[in-house]
Formats: C-alpha cells, structure tokens, sequence
C-alpha cells in the first residue's frame, strides 16, 4: 500500500488574527504554523493503513521553505519520506494551481491512494482533493469518516458524511482519491525515537518555477478584500462579576424574554 | 454585466430541497436587480415525476436533464452532464447549494470545466466590474469577497441562509428537456449503504432549554458544570462538532448541519464560537445566551445575551443563582 498524503501548512489554530493595511491578506507580523487540521487527520489515516497492510506513506506538501518543519512533525509521526514543492512566492493561492502543481509531481509516481484533508484552515476552499483526482483521471471520495481497503478488490470502502446525521458507504476503484474530515480518531504524538529519525528522512525539495507550469491560464480566486464579520450583534452584553452576571442574566430570561 | 444566471436545483423526497430553494431566490433576486436572465437546471432520473415538481417556479426556463446513470447521484455522471450543458450554454455564473453532495461534485466541475469555484459562500453581489462572492476563510473568523478570473461560467455554492427561501418566487416556467451523451462513462463509485447516525437516543428538536458545550468548554471535567446548570433548568445537553469530536458528549448531542437542528426557547452556548456549520443548526432558537471568553467570537453577532468571561466562573454562578431562587 502506497500512500501519497498531502499536508498543508496554515496559521496555528488559536491565531488572533490582524489585516494588513490594504485588507488584501492577513496582517499578522509573526504567525505560528503547523498542519492544517483535516490533513493531520488524512496523516493519521494514512499511517493506519501502512500498519494494516505495510507500505509507504509520503507526505507531498506545497508551500514556503517553512513547510519543512510541519512535514518533520508527520515524518516524526512515522511518514517514510516527503516532496515539497517549493512556492516562494504564494503563486499557488488558487485550488486550481494547487491541483496542477500536485498533479504535475504525481503523474509519474506509483501509489494507491492519495489522501488530503477535506478543506484547509487558512482558505477553506475544500476543491483540492476532488480537482487532483479529476487531472489524475482518479475517482474519488469527500468528506470521509473511515477507510476500508478491499485488498483482494483492488478498491476501497470510504464512509462520507452526509446531511443530518446520515452516512453512506462508498466504493471505489484503486488508486483513488479521498479527501478526509477533522475529528475522526485520536491523532498520535510523535515518539522520541520519531523525532530523531525524521531527521534523516528525505525531504525532495522541488522549485515551483521547475515544473513549468503555466499558472497564469489557469482560473483564480482573487481575493479582493478582507475584513472581520460585521459586529450585526444585537446582544446585550452582560459584565460584571460572575455572580452579578448570573443575577442580571436571570432577570433578562424571567423578565424580557420570559423564559424562566 | 449581461447573461444569465443558471442554479442548480436538488430534490429530496420528491421536492427540491430547502438549499436549492433559497440558492434559486438568491438568484431571482440578482436577476430581477440587474437585469440577468435566471434559469434552473434539473438533473434527474427517467421518471417524469421529478421535473413536474420544479415547474411552478419563477424562472425564464427549467433545463430538465433526465438519464438513466442521474438518477443516483454518482460525480462521474452528474459531473459529465453539467459539464456538456454549461460549456455549450457558458452563463454568467452556475449556482448550486452548498450541500454535502456538492461539495463532492463542484470541485470536480469546476475542473472538468476549467472554471473557477468559490464555495461556501453567504452573498454574493453584482458591482460595475462583475460578481463579488462573500465566503468565509481562516476557520470562520474572517469575512473575504472573492472575485473569480477565468472564463464562464462563474460557479459557486451557497450555504445555508444566503438566500431567503421564502421568498422564492413562483411561476409558470418552460421546462426545456436537454439531452446529454455519457455513453462509454464507467461506474466507479457504487453506494454500498446508507447509514443514520447512532439511532437518536436524544431528542433535542423537542427541547424547551439546549445548555450546548463547544471547543471553549476545554475538558471533560467542565462538562459537569454544564450539566449542574442543564439539571436546574430542565434543558438538555448539546454540544458543537469540536466538543463531540473531543469525546466529551455523544455524537447524537452533536448540533449543526452534520447533526440535529433545533428551535429551542432557550439556548445557553457555552464555549462555542459560532462556527456557521453550528449556526445552521441552532439559529432558530428563540433566545440565546453565548458564553466565551473571545470578545470576536461570531455567536455574539447571534445572541439576545452576551457575556464575555470564563465559563467555568460564570457557569456556576449561574446554577447557584438559580439553585438559590428555588430554594436548594
């Protein structure tokens, strides 16, 4: 079982965000990273896997030279090896670009599944994974909770997530594509000894502007301004001590809203 | 800006469904305002059932695409006939609900069409220049209008809410009947079963009083303040995603577009940010409460009351204060 999973590297999750000064992008003079939540996730699955059936698990990440670090994290948690496709410049903004960057280093690689996380936790656009597989010509699966590999099939089992509690079984073909969703299992810590042995592990660092892509032909989301969610609240904001808060708050549920 | 604005419509149990509704007004309404033609497009099965149901609807023209291989949604299918429709047609702008099935699909055409996608949107407006898509990015916490650069069509998805579905206009629409070719198109994903969750052993759309724990509630122990509070009130336990994927309650407490949608008359949110995957499921309740620590957490724009503070002070007091009017 070879396993391609893709890890991306985003602001930290407890990140306090601030805008640039043109609102085009986030103005945050230091940002902590680390792997976005879902492709931790889609890592952990794949790890799995190499357990039950042997293998490889490489981990294929596209973003700045800093990515290094958030990929030693998954080689520590027992990935065999890494490529990163170097994007100095933040030319890979749009799912598109990101897709055909993936897929222009995939083409001539072996493997049978590739894993990605559902969406991301800087732009969230959750196309990825689906846009991959349709430049591989790979069928795939989105919003995944657990994997079946049918060995003896050649095809794997992906339950997805649907409306309202609802699931569904899916089928499909080896290689394919799925795309996984956060919260799914418990995620493993590195060890001791996956730390120092990530060290050694291969990272293949590839140069974007080396995969001769033509970037500019290709759609793109342009993001024209950022801002924070408007303030539409028409909350009344309770203060004081805890004890003051729990006596104005009674009154406002006995008296306004009536519900005590 | 000319052309036209096509919206895809999905049914469920025979009708279309809530999303597609409110996606569709969303386009009457950007139709009628700029003068853009809007038509919905229907993908269905041979049965002639599914297309009566979609044309009483205000639209210059119902597409109705039926075969064989659309009657169960399969993205190979679904995505090869969109794909033949829309690059004959090339509207303005393609518009589908942002749906679970969607999600799996739109990514898919948008490459097949090699135009762009912005999903998970909550407006979108027509300024001089063209559309401007509003979604949300860094997990909710900042508002972004989005501008697409690639050939027509435009294609986007809409969450829950974007549009008012109520106000959907109703007509007598041409239903055009398109035919597609996908022959030579393999089966690759076949349903194997459709599951429920853990058969509900809670009933939280009943609940008079929801006291809900989010990320914010930070561990398991301080679930027993919630429940302390839940005991003296009557209410039941919710929790957003990130609490039950934390295993501090059942998956069947869980509240939001993967979980049960509730209108309680009280909604106590203890910890919960205010992602819109939560808001989904609970915004019809008829008072909130939020609760957390973070003065720009989103559920404040939603509350009725509003305390910015740690939970693990204020939930007790609550209790206390409320414990105390009973005389316990």
């Amino acid at each position: 079982m070879k396993v391609f999973t893709c890890l991306k590297e985003t602001p930290s999750r407890d990140t306090r965000y601030e805008l640039a000064p043109d609102s085009s992008w986030i103005g945050n003079a230091e940002v902590t990273h680390e792997i976005s939540e879902c492709d931790e996730y889609a890592l952990e699955e794949a790890l799995k896997l190499k357990e039950k059936h042997q293998g490889e698990v490489v981990l294929l990440t596209a973003g700045r030279a800093e990515a290094e670090k958030s990929m030693r994290k998954g080689l520590a948690m027992g990935a065999d090896r890494g490529v990163l496709i170097l994007d100095r410049a933040r030319d890979l903004s749009s799912p598109h670009r990101v897709a055909a960057a993936l897929e222009k280093v995939l083409q001539d690689q072996d493997y049978d599944l590739i894993l990605t996380g559902t969406q991301s936790d800087d732009y969230g656009y959750a196309q990825t994974g689906p846009m991959l597989a349709h430049l591989l010509g790979l069928p795939h699966a989105t919003i995944v909770m657990q994997i079946q590999v049918q060995t003896d099939r050649g095809s794997v089992r992906a339950l997805r997530e649907m409306e309202s509690g609802w699931f569904e079984w899916v089928e499909i073909p080896l290689p394919a594509v799925l795309t996984i969703q956060a919260g799914i299992s418990q995620i493993r810590y590195a060890t001791l000894r996956g730390i120092m042995q990530a060290r050694r592990k291969e990272i293949r660092k590839i140069e974007l502007g080396d995969l001769e892509l033509d970037l500019s032909s290709m759609p793109h989301l342009e993001i024209e301004r950022l801002y924070f969610p408007e303030q539409t609240s028409k909350a009344e904001m309770i203060a004081g001590t805890p004890d003051e808060i729990a006596s104005t708050l009674v009154d406002r549920l006995r008296r306004e809203a009536k519900v005590l | 800006m000319t052309g036209e604005i096509y919206v895809l419509l999905d049914q469920s149990n025979g009708r279309v469904d809530t999303l597609s509704r409110e996606t569709l007004a969303l386009a009457q309404q950007l139709g009628h305002s700029h003068g853009l033609g809007v038509k919905a497009l229907l993908l269905c099965g041979p049965s002639r059932s599914s297309v009566e149901n979609v044309a009483g609807l205000q639209v210059d023209e119902v597409l109705a695409v039926s075969h064989e291989r659309l009657e169960q949604y399969d993205p190979d299918a679904h995505c090869r006939a969109l794909t033949q429709v829309l690059a004959q047609d090339r509207p303005l702008a393609f518009l589908m609900g942002h749906s679970y099935q969607n999600i799996d699909l739109a990514p898919k055409l948008a490459a097949s069409l090699k135009c762009g996608l912005v999903t998970d949107c909550i407006d979108c407006r027509i300024d001089g220049g063209g559309m401007i898509f509003v979604r949300q990015m860094f997990r909710n916490r900042i508002n972004a209008d989005v501008r697409v650069r690639s050939p027509h069509p435009w294609i986007a998805t809409f969450q829950s809410g974007a549009g008012a579905g109520n106000d959907l206009l109703e007509g007598e629409a041409t239903v055009v009947e398109r035919t597609v070719d996908l022959s030579g198109l393999a089966h690759r994903r076949t349903v194997v079963e459709t599951v429920g969750a853990v058969k509900e052993k809670v009933d939280l759309t009943k609940a008079a009083t929801i006291v809900a724990a989010g990320r914010g509630i930070k561990r398991k122990e301080n679930l027993r303040l919630l429940e302390e509070l839940a005991e003296v009130l009557g209410a039941e336990l919710g929790a957003s995603r990130a609490a039950v994927d934390s295993e501090w309650l059942e998956r069947d407490r869980q509240i939001g577009s993967s979980g049960q949608s509730v209108a309680p008359r009280l909604y106590i949110a203890c910890g919960i940010s205010g992602a819109i995957q939560h808001v989904v499921g609970m915004r019809n309740s008829a008072n909130i409460v939020a609760i957390n620590t973070d003065p720009d957490a989103p559920i404040f724009n939603l509350a009725n009351y509003g305390i910015v503070g740690d939970l693990t002070e204020i939930v007790p007091a609550l209790t206390r204060k409320l414990r105390e009017e009973k005389g316990l």
